[in-house]
């Protein structure tokens, strides 16, 4: 009986937070409004999540990218189609690799970041005051933050598949020896730009959604000790890492299934 | 750290990101392809067109001179119909061209070749051309040869 009631206590907690977060969600969606009235609420945090950000988003791409270029090197050159190696390259980064692992390393870096700034807000009642004051710290905090993090995942994503192509470039041309002109030619004849690129494009947006909500959601919602400010953090983590997978199957199948 | 240095560094990172879109969109995929030139447009009636994609090229003497950009059957002819989006200054190409579906390569992407004929009338917009050949199937060409082996 107690497990039962075990149970349905976490089962109802769980419903309790998807219901929080929704309401959070549209709360935060009205407040964006007013936000574009005061772009430099923003930009400051644009900063602190897109600039800072930026730094391990290209030296992974470009590992990545690196990488892509020796594997898929070793991978075809046994079918004497090493002049593909550009379209693999390209291929995984800008359908796949360049959102998905992009959102990663935001949840890791920014993401976090995100959740410990709101949670120790809330956890020393900086929140509450403001709410004293008749600021909304929906306009004021959570806004803000949760724009940037939407504005800057696209970009960041392009980025990281932009830098990941010149490190494949790298690597296949410099290191590898295959034909320069036929690397760019044959990414060029099947690397399609609304296919491919666009879709990247959305696949990042919804991911910078997603990552920022949930980073940002967790850190309001989280219990004001030092603890749940841990706690939450880690959460933030955890939840983007496994709500980027499961979405980017969902999303893969609608875009690509049908081809 | 000044609000001046933020907002430099800010427009930094948003310019840059839309410069790595932009040069995924041109240097990374085939953005060139779409648009630009106009072009016009005829059609070509195949039996069989083989492995024939849309927006595969169509070349002249190996030249790239447009793509394909509709394929579809034809129920009352029964054969497949396939538009071809030629660039607007090769505008000299005879009525009686032929149009032929050849492959790259071995095993490699498949491409429409077009022939100059030898009349004096130019094909223009909407036009059927009226010499094709069709795609070679592997397998048929095998056939033929087993049977041709069997006779002997």
């Amino acid at each position: 009986m107690t497990a039962l009631q075990a149970l349905g206590r976490w089962w109802l907690g769980v419903l309790g937070r998807l219901g929080r977060g929704h309401l959070f969600l549209l709360r935060t969606l009205v407040a964006l409004g007013p936000l574009m009235l005061r772009p430099r609420l923003w930009i400051r945090e644009l900063y602190s999540v897109g600039v800072r950000s930026l730094l391990i988003i290209l030296v992974s791409g470009l590992f990545v990218g690196m990488v892509l270029g020796y594997q898929g090197y070793i991978t075809l050159v046994d079918f004497g189609s090493a002049e593909a190696l550009g379209t693999v390259v390209a291929l995984s980064l800008v359908r796949e690799l360049g959102p998905v692992v992009t959102a990663l390393l935001f949840a890791g870096r920014a993401g976090s970041a995100l959740t410990a700034e709101i949670g120790l807000m809330k956890a020393t009642e900086q929140l509450s005051s403001m709410e004293m004051m008749a600021v909304d710290p929906y306009r004021r905090v959570l806004a803000p933050r949760f724009f940037a993090g939407i504005l800057s995942m696209p970009l960041l994503a392009a980025l990281f598949s932009a830098v990941g192509v010149a490190g494949g470039y790298l690597v296949g041309v410099g290191v590898l020896g295959v034909d320069a002109g036929a690397y760019w030619a044959q990414m060029q004849a099947n690397v399609d730009v609304f296919d491919d690129v666009l879709n990247g494009v959305i696949k990042s947006l919804v991911f910078g959604l997603v990552a920022t909500w949930i980073a940002v959601f967790e850190g309001y919602d989280t219990e004001p000790t030092a603890e749940g400010v841990s706690r939450a953090t880690t959460r933030t983590v955890v939840h983007t890492a496994l709500a980027v997978l499961a979405l980017d199957f969902i999303l893969t199948g609608l875009m690509f299934g049908a081809l | 750290m000044t609000t001046r240095w933020i907002e430099i560094t800010v427009g930094l990172f948003v310019a840059l990101g839309i410069g790595a879109l932009f040069v995924l969109a041109l240097k990374v995929s085939n953005l060139s392809e779409y648009g630009g030139e106009e072009g016009y447009q005829v059609h070509a009636y195949f039996s069989n067109i083989g492995g024939l994609k849309e927006r595969a090229p169509v070349t002249l003497a190996g030249v790239r001179v447009g793509r394909v950009s509709d394929i579809r059957y034809d129920p009352e002819r029964f054969q497949a119909r396939v538009t071809l989006t030629l660039s607007a200054q090769h505008d000299y190409l005879p009525k009686d061209t032929q149009a032929s579906i050849y492959t790259a390569g071995l095993l490699g992407e498949q491409y429409v070749a077009l022939e100059p004929g030898a009349e004096e009338a130019v094909l223009e917009d909407g036009d059927t051309l009226l010499f094709t050949q069709s795609a070679v199937v592997l397998e048929e060409l095998i056939g033929r040869l087993m049977v041709n082996l069997t006779q002997d």
